[in-house]
């Protein structure tokens, strides 16, 4: 049986939308990315696609769904059929983070407004492992968790209208990263100037679900070798394979 | 080929959109109406998926350099070949040297052209939609030039009636996943009250200038889709379009069908809509 007693819910014609409590937990997390792998690996890539969230599956059929009874009957024997044993393969990235004022343009208001010294702020930013929960909003966009409670603080009440690529910033429990120029209401703490999505590559991100981010201060003159090396194509980002 | 004399507004190539990439945050994108994109492309004998030119606002001018035929279907923008008016939704023949534009509208937004044969193009992960920033060569360029590919010799489809979206003003929708989270008194506004489309509207999405007062509060950001209808926290009604993002986090209370999202797609600032309720699919053995 599966772990949780998940909700199923019509979503138009073509989709269906599979819920958990709603709550952003590292259980969930781990639930969610099995089930995920259970319906992709059943069903023949091209006939789904699969919107996945926080605490929800929204799995997208190509045309209008005949028998939703059976389909519904089929994706709940399938996680009930979920074994104990699945391992997760993730990766942990090491992201490049320059925090210089140069492009941590928010930096300061947002030490000020959290009490805390930016030498604070870059090392509770810097410290923790982020779970990737999911990508959604641009392209390329990581939906992490994990953000330090100190750093907590609402968004910008006016967006700004342009957010410069590479942008980590701070809004609400979350942080993130702008993979491209766009508008936003996040508070702009540093800038990392690894390219999140790239249409020529086979898999255009190289992050998914339920891998990791760690996230490393750098210096202005590091920023720019690293930058000089993804021109010439010579950069590689650190990573480390974990099997949990 | 063909030479792009002007380019016009959010004149773009599109096909029935880019399937595969929702996971990495890619909108699925597509022609806006795509019954009017798919009878352009069945009056000049294309699969209903091949890529056409989408326009908006300002139509573009364009010169073409063989002789070919074309299709023009989607608002009253009216064609004209050199100088001389010719009809839309119907099989139109260009000589080579000919220059295609377009006398204004008075309905309907989003107009398609077809060729047959289709346009020579590169893909973006899997589609000739275009959409910022992935996909950027997508989109007409004054003064460049569209290569095209061999034409069909013959036509299967010659005669096509085409059914207008643009004067239906009931749209079908079905239940959003936090529909039954409103109280009856907002369901009930939502399903008597005329709406009408703000100045706010684009590919990405429409907003309705008629609001709901609303206390709901926001939820954990979760998948949505074209179609899907938000409620934000100040009772703005956001009918998400081809372009949105793939997740939200504002309630979403309707879902619009296929038809409904090219029908609304149609509609220009101030044409009032209404929403019409039709039974969601349930999980009954049938």
């Amino acid at each position: 049986m599966g772990k949780f007693n998940l909700t199923f819910s019509p979503y138009g014609d073509r989709g269906i939308l599979i819920e958990w409590p709603a709550e952003i937990s590292d259980t969930i997390l781990h639930d969610r990315l099995f089930f995920e792998n259970c319906i992709q690996s059943y069903y023949i890539k091209q006939k789904i696609e699969i919107i996945s969230a926080y605490n929800s599956l929204l799995v997208i059929y190509k045309s209008t769904i005949n028998n939703l009874y059976s389909v519904k009957k089929q994706l709940l024997a399938l996680y009930d059929e979920q074994s104990s044993d699945f391992i997760q393969t993730k990766i942990r990235w090491t992201i490049p983070v320059c925090y210089e004022e140069e492009f941590g343009t928010d930096l300061a208001d947002l030490s000020a407004n959290l009490k805390l010294s930016k030498q604070a702020v870059i090392h509770k930013h810097s410290k923790p492992i982020y779970a990737v929960h999911f990508i959604g909003f641009l392209p390329g966009f990581l939906y992490l968790g994990g953000l330090n409670e100190e750093l907590h603080l609402a968004r910008k009440s006016t967006p700004s209208l342009s957010v410069r690529k590479g942008s980590v910033a701070i809004g609400g429990s979350q942080t993130g990263i702008y993979p491209i120029n766009s508008p936003g209401g996040w508070h702009i703490i540093g800038n990392s100037p690894v390219n999140w999505f790239n249409v020529t590559n086979e898999n255009p991100c190289f992050a998914s679900s339920g891998d990791e981010i760690k996230f490393q201060p750098i210096t202005k003159s590091a920023y720019n070798e690293i930058l000089e090396r993804i021109s010439l194509n010579e950069y590689q980002l650190e990573k480390e394979i974990i099997n949990d | 080929m063909i030479k792009v004399l002007q380019a016009g507004t959010m004149s773009s190539f599109q096909d029935l959109g880019r399937f595969g990439y929702r996971h990495l945050g890619v909108p699925v994108s597509g022609a806006m109406d795509q019954q009017a994109m798919t009878l352009a492309n069945a009056l000049v004998g294309n699969n209903e998926a091949e890529t056409v030119i989408e326009f908006a606002l300002m139509p573009p001018k364009l010169r073409f350099e063989v002789d070919t035929t074309i299709a023009i279907a989607g608002t009253s923008f009216q064609p004209k070949i050199n100088d001389n008016l010719v009809k839309s939704n119907k099989l139109l023949s260009i000589a080579a040297g000919d220059i295609l534009s377009f006398k204004a509208a008075s309905s309907g937004v989003y107009t398609y052209l077809s060729v047959s044969g289709g346009f020579k193009l590169d893909k973006v992960l899997g589609s000739c939609s275009y959409y910022p920033n992935i996909a950027d060569d997508l989109q007409l360029k004054n003064e460049t030039t569209i290569q095209l590919k061999q034409p069909h010799s013959h036509f299967l489809n010659a005669r096509i009636r085409p059914q207008s979206n643009i004067d239906n003003a009931f749209l079908e929708v079905y239940k959003g996943p936090e529909f039954n989270l409103l109280s009856d008194k907002q369901q009930s506004l939502l399903l008597d009250t005329e709406f009408s489309i703000s100045k706010t509207f684009n590919r990405m999405g429409i907003q309705l200038e008629e609001q709901i007062e609303n206390e709901l509060a926001s939820i954990l950001t979760s998948g949505v889709l074209p179609g899907t209808v938000q409620l934000t926290p100040s009772g703005k009604l956001i009918v998400l379009m081809r372009d949105a993002q793939t997740t939200g986090g504002y309630p979403r209370i309707l879902q619009l069908t296929e038809g409904s999202i090219n029908s609304i797609s149609q509609k220009k600032f101030k044409d009032s809509i209404r929403f019409s309720l039709i039974p969601n699919p349930e999980f009954k053995n049938i």
